[in-house]
């Protein structure tokens, strides 16, 4: 017997009590939780983003679309990043006013390349409000998950107010399973060193997010 | 379950070694209590606790009941989305299955992120005895591999650890094990994460070979989630090419939409954030991102068995957050080590012996380890009813009758010599010996005696039908007595 057909054995005479007219999963669950929490504008829903991912050590800027090119040129600036990495589908007008160099994020790219980079650049998904996140999903503005990982600055831009939600329900709703995905809220963390919070054990150590709209 | 520490004394021979320990006391006091203070403020910020956790306790228990159907359903949707399901009956055969895997990739080191079910089964050894090396990278993790030493929270598992501490084993381990620590590093918390980083990244970028477990598993879509903190799971699910994860069968909800319930309860009864900092999730495998091979390794591993009873089996609910250990009065002051498992306080007294059995000293001691104060209950974010689960088991010790055992039904003999109240005495003991334990374990049980049954769960209900359980009192005598007589305490 292949332990697949053991285990499944196992469960199935382990569950011998329950009925075969067990209640089914459309009724099994009582969904008597919200969907978002307590009841706000779009503007500030908005302004709970930005005070939300501030509180976890993200920084945050906000800018209209006019301003989004001299805003980014002026964060890459102030970091002095040399080299910026782009993944393939942003909008090549968000940059057109920073010096950095461009580095294209191929497949061919080795994680060693992307730890020599000073900067990445996305746009998401998704941001959620409640809770001070923004998802990625591996769209063509969003590139592949390691160029938000390895390089120790990551700035990504959130169109504001069509790209946020309230709450984690709203979000799932608005994300594709098949891709893969990455909800980030604030710079990688530890508190494993007596409780003290460090940033950035292994992702970014900065976070900077712009909230343009 | 090869999980046994071994040459373990039973719980409370360990309790007593542990509650000698200054340094181990004073930073579990330290630690528990502040975790707990933040989870109460996040869980007081959704004013729908009561009702998410209802449903996840709803959504795991009928998952939990139909787990063949998910099960198979989940292994079809991992594999159509580009993934291999393997099937694992006990923890030898989940380390074969891992060690060929490896093997097979021609690699000889592998980096992991910290997954409760590997330590469970002993992965690590077991791929050292293949000539693997398996590198930890959480930084908890690294703390205890690098000090040859055990977990002992499930959140925080370097917690017993003090950053002196910290600073002596990084500098004369981290050399063994690949970029040594910098020249004249402090004990600052800062200079000691930055001294991991730049130890593990070494091995991160080059690394072929990444080994995982998972929070959850979509049975409807194939898609596995990891929540974390440090960035390290992000590193081993995406940069090597292979992927193994190793997961509990029970770890599965049925829909997408479920992760909606979770996704708010585990980060604030966890690390009592609203959210935790990196959450992946990855459905088989994607064009050109992550790993081009990814193979499931389903670990039963006495989960069946613990599904066989009906009164234990909610224990498989667990989604471990770890709130339990936090409020728990008998592990703030043993320690997670005096529990010989990778999984210590409540959790671990209700999981430990049914996942192994009760046959050694140790897991026949485990059902004892509490006070029945009732507060790990009131925390859970699945509603585990971890005090019904602890009396259900000391019945079971102390009077034998039928259990399951590696899928057969076998007939459990009353322990041998009344080993069982002779482990319940000696606990007692050992409570009764320190009185701080004792007073706080009242005085919760009086706090939470609403939520006390006022009937015997399991076999015990034939017993307390006829009889009122004796009410727990609204206040301990000893807080009577100092309220009542000027402060003096009770001799
Ligand atoms: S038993 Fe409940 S409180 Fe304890 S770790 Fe599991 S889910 Fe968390």
């Amino acid at each position: 017997m292949s332990s697949r057909e053991r285990i499944l054995g196992r469960v199935r005479r382990a569950l011998a009590d329950v009925p075969q007219d067990d209640t089914p999963y459309d009724q099994a669950i009582e969904r008597g939780y919200l969907r978002e929490h307590g009841e706000r504008s779009v503007a500030k829903t908005v302004d709970l983003l930005a005070e939300n991912l501030a509180d976890y050590r993200a920084i945050v800027h906000r800018c209209t679309a006019d301003d989004l090119a001299a805003t980014i040129a002026g964060i890459l600036a102030a970091r002095g990043s040399k080299t910026v990495l782009v993944p393939p589908g942003l909008d090549a007008g968000w940059l057109a006013a920073a010096d950095a160099e461009h580095v294209p994020d191929g497949s061919g790219s080795t994680p060693h390349e992307l730890d020599r980079v000073d900067s990445v650049i996305t746009a998401c998904a998704v941001a959620i409000a409640e809770t001070g996140t923004i998802v990625l999903d591996g769209s063509p503005d969003q590139g592949r998950r390691r160029i938000t990982l390895v390089p120790d600055h990551h700035i990504c831009v959130v169109r504001v107010p069509d790209q946020v939600v309230s709450s984690v329900p709203q979000a799932l709703e608005r994300l594709d399973p098949v891709r893969p995905s990455t909800w980030i809220s604030g710079p990688s963390a530890t508190s494993d060193i007596e409780l003290d919070r460090v940033e950035g054990v292994h992702g970014p150590r900065t976070l900077e997010v712009v909230l343009v709209g | 379950m090869s999980g046994t520490f071994v040459g373990m004394p039973a719980f409370p021979k360990a309790a007593q070694r542990a509650v000698g320990n200054e340094t181990l006391r004073g930073n579990l006091r330290h630690a528990t209590h502040t975790i707990r203070a933040k989870r109460a403020t996040a869980v007081s910020e959704v004013s729908d606790w009561a009702a998410l956790r209802e449903a996840g306790k709803q959504i795991k228990d009928h998952t939990l009941r139909h787990l063949d159907r998910y099960l198979e359903q989940l292994e079809a949707s991992v594999t159509a989305a580009g993934g291999t399901v393997h099937w694992a009956a006990d923890a030898d055969e989940a380390n074969r299955i891992v060690a060929r895997l490896v093997r097979e990739t021609g690699e000889s080191e592998v980096v992991k992120v910290k997954s409760m079910a590997t330590q469970e089964i002993g992965l690590n050894e077991a791929l050292e005895a293949e000539g693997i090396r398996a590198y930890e990278t959480d930084l908890a993790e690294l703390i205890v591999q690098l000090g040859k030493d055990r977990p002992s929270h499930i959140l925080v598992p370097a917690i017993h650890r003090n950053r002196g501490e910290i600073r002596d084993i990084f500098r004369s381990q981290m050399g063994e094990w690949g970029r040594p620590a910098p020249e004249g590093l402090t004990d600052t918390p800062a200079e000691l994460a930055e001294a991991a980083r730049l130890h593990l990244r070494e091995k991160f970028l080059r690394a072929k070979v990444g080994i995982s477990g998972a929070n959850f598993m979509v049975a409807e879509t194939g898609t596995l989630v990891v929540v974390e903190s440090e960035g390290n799971g992000r590193m081993c699910l995406t940069l090597p090419e292979t992927l193994i994860s190793v997961v509990g069968i029970e770890k599965i909800v049925p829909t997408w939409r479920d992760l909606e319930v979770f996704l708010q309860t585990l980060p604030r009864s966890s690390t009592a954030e609203r959210m935790n900092p990196y959450t992946s999730m990855w459905t088989g495998t994607a064009d050109e991102d992550g790993p081009r091979t990814f193979h499931l390794v389903l670990l039963d591993n006495g989960r069946t068995d613990t599904l066989a009873d009906e009164v234990g089996r909610q224990a498989l609910r667990c989604i471990r957050c770890s709130a339990c250990l936090n409020v728990c009065p008998v592990y703030e002051r043993a320690g997670g080590h005096a529990y010989g498992s990778v999984y210590p306080g409540p959790i671990g007294a209700i999981l430990s012996p049914q996942l192994r059995g009760t046959a050694s000293e140790i897991d026949a001691s485990l059902p004892y380890a509490s006070s029945l104060c009732g507060a790990c209950y009131e925390v859970c974010p699945v509603a585990i009813d971890i005090p019904e689960v602890l009396v259900h088991l000391r019945e079971r010790v102390v009077e034998g009758g039928q259990v399951t055992r590696e899928g057969n039904k076998v007939v459990l003999q009353p322990a041998k010599g009344h080993a069982a109240e002779r482990a319940a005495m000696r606990a007692a003991r050992w409570a009764f010996t320190h009185p701080g334990a004792l007073r706080t374990g009242q005085r919760l049980a009086s706090r939470t005696r609403r939520l006390h049954p006022r009937s015997l769960p399991g076999p015990g209900r034939a017993w307390s039908g006829t009889r009122d359980l004796p009410p727990v009192p609204p206040e301990p005598f000893r807080d009577w007595w100092q309220r009542t007589h000027g402060g003096e305490d009770v001799k």
